[in-house]
């Protein structure tokens, strides 16, 4: 489903990476692990498309992902370093807005449970919420992206404690099983096995 | 796509409920400057009906900027604008919703409030219509267009400075137009021909500027 083909990535004159390549397949996981400064979230974001190789292209489907712009953008969840969450709405106001803004149909009802799922209070504003609480919020928008394919997450399992990486792990294995493509990076032994690893150096 | 765009406007509306300081500090600040002049100047009332157009667009122009450094910024920093362009709608769309929020809380209180400002400077009750018009339809320009150089500033150190010198020469047109359909009226020409310039202004900031904002965001976060 994806393929990077030949990536070169340059940052501040540095040369992050090149001539990496890799295909993607349905049911697939990516473990891209590698020291700290070595390009992992880089790597995510020339994937999802935020930026653009210096050399090099992203194909979904066969079709280069700069030309299809929000057409590919409808296929992918992509939870960065930061939490994407407002520290002055709700989380179930964070994971609503955030659903419709992403064009995935999600009802109160539907919000409301995958808040439940990861143990989160609906009506605190999240600024009030500890670091991995705030975390949870922002992961709980996977438990909603069943129908979107590909999912790209950078260091999920930051912040989160034992309980919270069983219960991610056990959503990222779904998603795998139902046919989806997942690239995380970590530091951390997920304590479930990729199907591919990817070191950056 | 409309969804995405009610979606966004909600948001930034609800945004500035929680943070109603920050949407007051705005407001007040234009009471202020506009308050200051006829402090300064002295009750002449002459001479404070025939500055009042200028002055009042000029505090206008500066409050409406006020808030601009914000409008991008905590969305950048929280990681929600990366969301927003990774968003289902184009991304045009979103900055245009963002646009028309920023207006809806820093433009629209303003046009409610001028004719209050407009009665310290003696002028006539006739003129608050036109002043409270050419607002109303001046405001939403510099929202749009403020939020090009916001977009570009993005992430800049020192950007919020930058920021004034990169949209203040922008609004010149529309400060232009928007004090001068005033003084016409004022001077009883009428003032219809600089409304339907400002109109025009009006309709080109929207049918342009989203586009701008949009790709001037995927530089910015590049």
């Amino acid at each position: 489903m994806l393929e990077a083909a030949d990536l070169r990535c340059e940052r501040g004159g540095r040369v992050l990476f090149e001539r990496l390549s890799f295909r993607l397949g349905a049911g697939e996981f990516l473990r891209v692990s590698g020291a700290n400064g070595s390009g992992k979230t880089s790597l995510l974001r020339v994937l999802c498309g935020l930026l653009t190789p210096s050399r090099g292209s992203v194909r979904w489907k066969g079709e280069p992902v700069a030309a299809l712009r929000e057409e590919y953008a409808r296929q992918l969840v992509y939870l960065g370093h930061a939490p994407a969450v407002k520290g002055d709405l709700t989380a179930e106001e964070n994971l609503s807005i955030a659903c419709t803004l992403a064009g995935v149909a999600a009802s109160r009802d539907a919000v409301k449970s995958a808040l439940a799922r990861f143990a989160l209070p609906d009506d605190v504003p999240v600024r009030r919420l500890s670091q991995g609480q705030r975390r949870r919020a922002a992961l709980a928008r996977l438990a909603l992206s069943g129908g979107v394919p590909l999912w790209l997450l950078d260091e999920p399992f930051a912040a989160l404690d034992a309980e919270g990486i069983e219960r991610l792990g056990a959503l990222l294995s779904g998603h795998a099983e139902k046919g989806g493509a997942i690239v995380f990076t970590t530091h951390q032994d997920p304590g479930f096995a990729a199907t591919r690893t990817l070191e950056l150096a | 796509m409309l969804a995405a765009a009610r979606c966004v406007v909600y948001r930034d509306l609800l945004l500035a409920l929680r943070r109603r300081g920050d949407v007051a500090v705005a407001l007040l600040f234009f009471v202020i400057v506009a308050s200051l002049f006829p402090l300064g100047i002295g009750a002449e009332p002459n001479l404070l009906r025939s500055i009042a157009p200028g002055v009042i667009w000029v505090a206008a122009l500066l409050s409406s900027m006020l808030s601009l450094g914000r409008l991008f910024a905590a969305d950048y920093d929280d990681g929600t604008l990366e969301q927003m362009l990774l968003g289902a709608a184009p991304l045009g769309v979103v900055a245009a919703a963002k646009a028309f929020a920023h207006w809806l809380v820093a433009g629209l209180p303003l046009v409610a409030i001028a004719p209050l400002i407009a009665l310290q400077y003696d002028l006539g009750a006739g003129l608050w219509g036109i002043l409270a018009l050419s607002l109303l339809v001046g405001t939403p320009v510099l929202s749009l267009l403020g939020a090009v150089g916001a977009a570009l500033t993005l992430g800049l150190r020192g950007g919020g400075v930058l920021l004034s010198l990169l949209v203040l020469p922008l609004y010149v047109p529309v400060l232009i137009m928007g004090a001068g359909a005033v003084e016409m009226a004022a001077a009883g020409l009428g003032g219809g021909g600089q409304l339907l310039v400002l109109g025009a202004m009006l309709v080109l900031a929207a049918a342009f500027a989203p586009w701008a904002i949009a790709a001037a965001l995927r530089i910015s976060l590049e």
